[in-house]
């Protein structure tokens, strides 16, 4: 029963037209943000890649209150405007005034997605029914992806990873340890922006499918999920992206076996899930290994300490025996 | 120290001194960190930048690669600005500097010493990783090559820095606390190296924080403390005099 269901799903990729396109762009945008959050995580600036996100929505907004149509690549291109201009204020914030970083990513993720509100109700108050579709990219409508939206998000995703592909020895030294990257001449400045340009557009690809609220997620998620399984970042960056990609298509399918069922949340839910049992079973780094390590090493010490407590009681006998 | 004592003032005699720092000023926001230094820095020697923290140590090395922003004065490497002469140039920052959870090996680590040379775009390759390899084992690490960085004890970890900056093959060397916690073996590996790369005619200059090893170590001494105290050779400079105006200058600045 569980097994027919699961294989037409399967079947359903291929033959079912709608959900064909949006497997493919949840796939696409698994992939992309999957590779590229490696470094968010490793950056530890997980909260950046969030406050890029929400800086996003007003960018939609703004986008369709000037162009006024709904063609995705005009919206996602006001999208990572916004976005590369949250991450601007945040670093203006932080190097100018005495502000922390937390705090600064927290006004901007903050104000941005107020900003990106009021720009959504002020088109909804304003009518017109084609921006009814505008509050999608709040949590994302994968199921509206049509074949064009998917061309897109195709192509975008190539040229992040061809700059991914070029740039990977910057990007990890950068990364790694920037100071001496910028000792051999790789200025942290210039490879930062490059790096912060490629994963605005992961997030613009995101927008889409799984939404601003819940972009963080798909960068988050499968890259700590990848770091548990190896130590190499390039076999790093490859396992998040096959992770990401897997939890895209498995997400969109689950969520097309019921009516109303999101698709972004489907997909978050779906890669937590990865990410859970990374966290439990992964060898070295996992909870259950290290859980089972420590038992070990206590069961260790524990026989050497009655073993010891042993001779000295035999010794003990022994003398009491000769006495 | 030998070839010092007949003229120890004249360092360079007509040639152009590795490091050459004048009239440097550095400030973090409005902070002084580092308050008009003239600085020249002999060749082949075992150079120590001794005094308190905040005293702008590393500032000053970071300063020198362009790291740090200067807010006046100039640096220059070999007569030339640093960024015509980077490949001279090898730094090993602090190892609490970076995160050693970070997916990578320590193999991999000492190849990025040699992406500098690689410039932008061109890979590290079969060539880079021979070198890397025999980088390693200089520092007598050859069997932890595939081992995660975080799987090294401290030493091992310093070490790597150490290796990676020569795989640089520099004419000198800015190291920033290269001997702070390391186990002994670690310790003199590291000074066993520099010491043959000093005779080589390559120039260390390294933040040093164990007052007791100075003398030691190192044949020329840098004090600091936002100004420039004193430098000079160890035997001249290092004196009980000039380390009471390094260490109290500091704690004047801090109780006002």
């Amino acid at each position: 029963m569980v097994f027919e269901e699961i294989l037409s799903m399967f079947i359903g990729i291929f033959t079912d037209y709608t959900l064909r396109y949006v497997a493919l762009g949840s796939a696409i945008l698994g992939i992309t943000s999957g590779a590229l959050g490696c470094f968010t995580v490793l950056r530890k600036q997980s909260l950046f890649g969030d406050a890029l996100s929400h800086a996003a929505l007003p960018g939609i907004g703004l986008a369709y209150l000037l162009v006024g149509t709904k063609d995705s690549l005009f919206l996602m291109f006001g999208a990572a405007i916004f976005a590369w201009f949250g991450g601007i204020v945040t670093l203006a914030i932080t190097s100018t005034t005495r502000i922390k970083q937390d705090a600064a990513l927290g006004i901007t993720l903050s104000v941005f997605f107020g900003l990106g509100i009021v720009f959504l109700t002020y088109l909804q108050s304003i009518g017109g029914a084609s921006q009814g579709g505008l509050d999608r990219f709040l949590f994302g409508q994968a199921a509206a992806l049509i074949e064009s939206d998917v061309i897109n998000l195709g192509i975008l995703a190539a040229i992040c990873f061809a700059i991914l592909i070029i740039f990977f020895k910057e990007f990890k030294i950068a990364t790694f340890d920037s100071s001496f990257g910028q000792s051999l001449g790789f200025p942290t400045k210039y490879v930062n922006a490059l790096l912060t340009t490629v994963i605005v557009v992961s997030v613009v690809i995101g927008l889409h499918t799984v939404g601003v609220v819940l972009m963080v997620a798909m960068l988050i998620a499968p890259a700590a999920a990848a770091k548990q399984w190896t130590s190499s970042l390039k076999s790093m960056i490859i396992l998040s992206a096959i992770f990401g990609g897997v939890s895209g298509i498995v997400g969109s399918m689950i969520s097309s076996t019921s009516e109303g069922m999101s698709t972004g949340p489907v997909i978050v839910i779906t890669i937590t899930t990865i990410l859970g049992i990374s966290l439990l079973f992964s060898p070295k780094q996992g909870y259950l290994f290290q859980y089972f390590q420590k038992k070990r090493q206590y069961q260790k010490n524990f026989d050497q300490i009655s073993t010891v407590s042993n001779e000295v009681k035999n010794g003990v006998d022994k003398k009491s025996q000769v006495n | 120290m030998m070839e010092h004592k007949s003229n120890p003032n004249n360092l360079t005699e007509g040639k152009i001194p590795p490091i050459e720092i004048k009239n440097l000023s550095v400030t973090y926001r409005t902070e002084p960190a580092l308050w008009n230094i003239d600085l020249k820095l002999p060749e082949g020697k075992m150079i120590a930048i001794v005094g308190p923290n905040g005293a702008g140590k590393s500032t000053l090395i970071k300063t020198v690669m362009g790291i740090v922003p200067i807010t006046a004065g100039k640096v220059s490497v070999y007569g030339k600005s640093y960024s015509k002469q980077r490949t001279k140039v090898a730094y090993v920052p602090q190892r609490g500097s970076v995160d050693w959870d970070f997916p990578t090996d320590a193999l991999d680590v000492v190849e990025m010493g040699l992406y500098g040379k690689l410039g932008w775009l061109r890979r590290p390759n079969s060539k880079t990783r021979k070198i890397a390899k025999e980088c390693l084992e200089k520092v007598g690490l050859e069997d932890y090559s595939d081992r995660q960085i975080g799987q090294l004890s401290g030493g091992q970890q310093q070490r790597v820095f150490v290796a990676r900056a020569l795989a640089q093959d520099p004419q000198i060397y800015l190291m920033d606390e290269p001997l702070n916690g390391v186990d002994v073996i670690t310790e003199n590996t590291i000074l066993s190296i520099l010491e043959k790369l000093r005779k080589e005619g390559k120039t260390i200059v390294m933040v040093h924080h164990d007052l007791q090893t100075v003398d030691k170590y190192f044949n020329w001494v840098v004090m600091l403390n936002r100004n420039l105290i004193a430098t000079g050779p160890i035997e001249k400079v290092f004196t009980k005099e000039n380390l009471d105006k390094t260490y109290q200058e500091k704690q004047r600045v801090s109780l006002r």
